[in-house]
């Protein structure tokens, strides 16, 4: 689904957010992507929704070269990749129902059809029945799961997630996790950027470790050792 | 249009479901209608800022607009007088009543010439000792000075300054003609000054066109960057350009369409307002002269400049900054 080959990304400025990371995350999977803060997951997570180009080497997406992608095309592709980041981007000043509609009337469905896709949407998530509430009335976790409907309403088969439990206390964030479990559970390739080291060994996934800008560890024999490489890495 | 996921669709494991050209073709003017009546309600909530740049448009319009009614009525009045310009030939004074007689024959059946009248020397002397005030002054010349006159009245085809002069300068080539006078000097001024109020007009009609482009592109930008989290989120959700840049679009064809109205009404209420004062001029020159307002064609290319000014200026902002905001 998601293949990175010898990518490095440097900043104007000469700050080096990535060097030279190789991963492949199959169809289906679900992984953790974890490091300090400014260890390069957000970038690694920007470049795949083509927020950035890498510097050097290629991010491949389903067997697409996004090197290829042109800068009009890029809209097409995000709209098969789900995103959710930790302040959520929500509009502020329009419904919850608009918000979650937003991708879906982008894309050309009526009003009528985005409505059924919305309230479905907004039910997996917890929220049904506040499609008329303003984002200021929900609570943070509401809001993040607001964004978690936002992501997964057209039914992307890629979902990424920037920090989704940042601001949630230890129960609503492994609330929203098993919402990512039950996405995945139903094919959608999931990647989740996440410093929470806890949530994840007790969630038991393939970990990705960057720290400054390298992977360190593929946590492909996570299931082993994993216990004991995150404790004396980070 | 999925660009990944095409061809691989069926192994995906979430199930894609797409929407077919046809539904998107026929959504495309569904969302676009939506747009243009979204764009609408947003000048409804903003009125106090969407008027100030409605007005500065109507009014800028207002200003040629009016000018372009005082210059088409004084073509019209510059076209009256113009009609009935006389040619005066003065004949050789060597010349014989009999060839005097062929003469003027000759000069009737030309194509150009609708009538030829005859003044001759003695008439004209009888003339000019009644009027002249010289008297009997005049008797003691030894002969009569003054030569015999045609006076010729063009077709109306060749009563337009530039073809009498051709006609005159026919005439002119004529043995029996020792000089001819068009007397269209003061036609030529008028023409003249029209032109130059026409020429001055137009650099200020595309000044203000100019000035109202700049000012609804500013006001079109500031709106851009006021929703630029707004414009960041739906591009992170695939909004394209376009799509984005469409409610702005609309915004700017609305003003054109609101100021168009008001540059109507106010170039309504300037006329009325120079109307009487224009009447008393003519009336004092005993013209028969009605001032006319601008004709319906008019009304409609003035309403089409403002909507099209109001289109090119939001056009010239969201090229710019639409695209210049990336998702962070």
């Amino acid at each position: 689904m998601i293949k990175f080959e010898q990518v490095s990304k440097t900043y104007p400025g000469g700050f080096q957010a990535l060097n030279q990371v190789n991963f492949h995350l199959r169809a289906g999977e679900l992984a953790f992507l974890t490091g300090h803060s400014g260890a390069g997951k957000s970038t690694l997570l920007r470049l795949i929704a083509l927020m950035e180009r890498p510097s050097i080497g290629r991010v491949l997406i389903n067997g697409h070269d996004l090197r290829k992608i042109k800068r009009r095309q890029i809209p097409y592709v995000r709209r098969d990749i789900g995103v959710i980041f930790q302040d959520h981007r929500l509009l502020m000043d329009k419904t919850v129902y608009d918000n979650v509609a937003l991708p879906l009337l982008i894309e050309g469905y009526t009003h009528k059809e985005a409505a059924k896709r919305v309230s479905a949407s907004l039910d997996k998530v917890g929220l049904g029945g506040k499609e008329r509430h303003y984002p200021i009335m929900l609570s943070g976790g509401e809001q993040q799961r607001v964004g978690i409907a936002r992501a997964i309403v057209n039914k992307p088969p890629l979902l990424l997630a920037d920090e989704p439990t940042g601001n949630l206390d230890p129960k609503l964030s492994m609330d929203i996790m098993r919402l990512f479990e039950s996405f995945n559970s139903v094919g959608m390739s999931v990647l989740i950027a996440s410093h929470d080291l806890g949530l994840i060994a007790r969630m038991r996934y393939r970990t990705l470790t960057l720290k400054d800008g390298r992977m360190i560890d593929d946590g492909l024999a996570h299931e082993h050792h994993g216990g004991a490489l995150t404790g004396s890495e980070l | 249009m999925s660009l990944l996921f095409r061809s691989k669709r069926g192994e995906q494991g979430a199930k894609i479901t797409r929407i077919g050209p046809i539904r998107r073709f026929i959504m495309f003017f569904v969302s676009n209608a939506q747009q243009a009546v979204g764009s609408l309600g947003e000048l409804w909530r903003t009125p106090f800022a969407s008027l100030m740049t409605i007005a500065v448009l109507g009014l800028s319009l207002t200003l040629p607009a009016t000018l372009y009614v005082v210059v088409k009525n004084s073509q019209a009045v510059g076209q009256q007088w113009d009609n009935p310009a006389e040619i005066t030939a003065f004949l050789d004074k060597d010349l014989s009543s009999q060839q005097v007689e062929t003469f003027q024959r000759r000069v009737s059946l030309m194509d150009e010439v609708a009538e030829v009248s005859h003044i001759s020397r003695e008439e004209a002397l009888r003339e000019f000792r009644e009027y002249s005030g010289f008297g009997s002054a005049i008797d003691y010349l030894d002969s009569n000075p003054l030569p015999d006159v045609l006076i010729i009245t063009p077709v109306r085809d060749y009563s337009s300054s530039e073809r009498a002069s051709q006609l005159q300068r026919k005439l002119a080539a004529e043995n029996e003609v020792s000089e001819v006078k068009l007397d269209l000097d003061w036609v030529e001024r008028l023409q003249a000054l029209i032109q130059l109020i026409e020429d001055a007009l137009g650099a200020l009609a595309i000044l203000l066109c100019i000035a109202v482009v700049l000012i609804v592109g500013n006001t079109i930008r500031l709106g851009i960057l006021n929703r630029r989290d707004e414009i960041m989120i739906m591009k992170l959700v695939g909004a394209t350009d376009g799509y984005i840049q469409r409610p702005f679009l609309y915004t700017g064809a609305w003003y054109g369409v609101i100021g168009g109205l008001i540059a109507w009404l106010a170039t309504f209420l300037l006329i009325w307002w120079i109307r009487a004062a224009v009447l008393r001029v003519t009336e004092l020159y005993d013209s028969q002269f009605r001032l006319q307002g601008l004709s319906f064609n008019e009304l409609l290319i003035l309403w089409a400049v403002a909507v099209g000014l109001g289109l090119l200026g939001s056009w010239i902002a969201v090229r710019r900054h639409v695209a210049a905001i990336e998702p962070r």
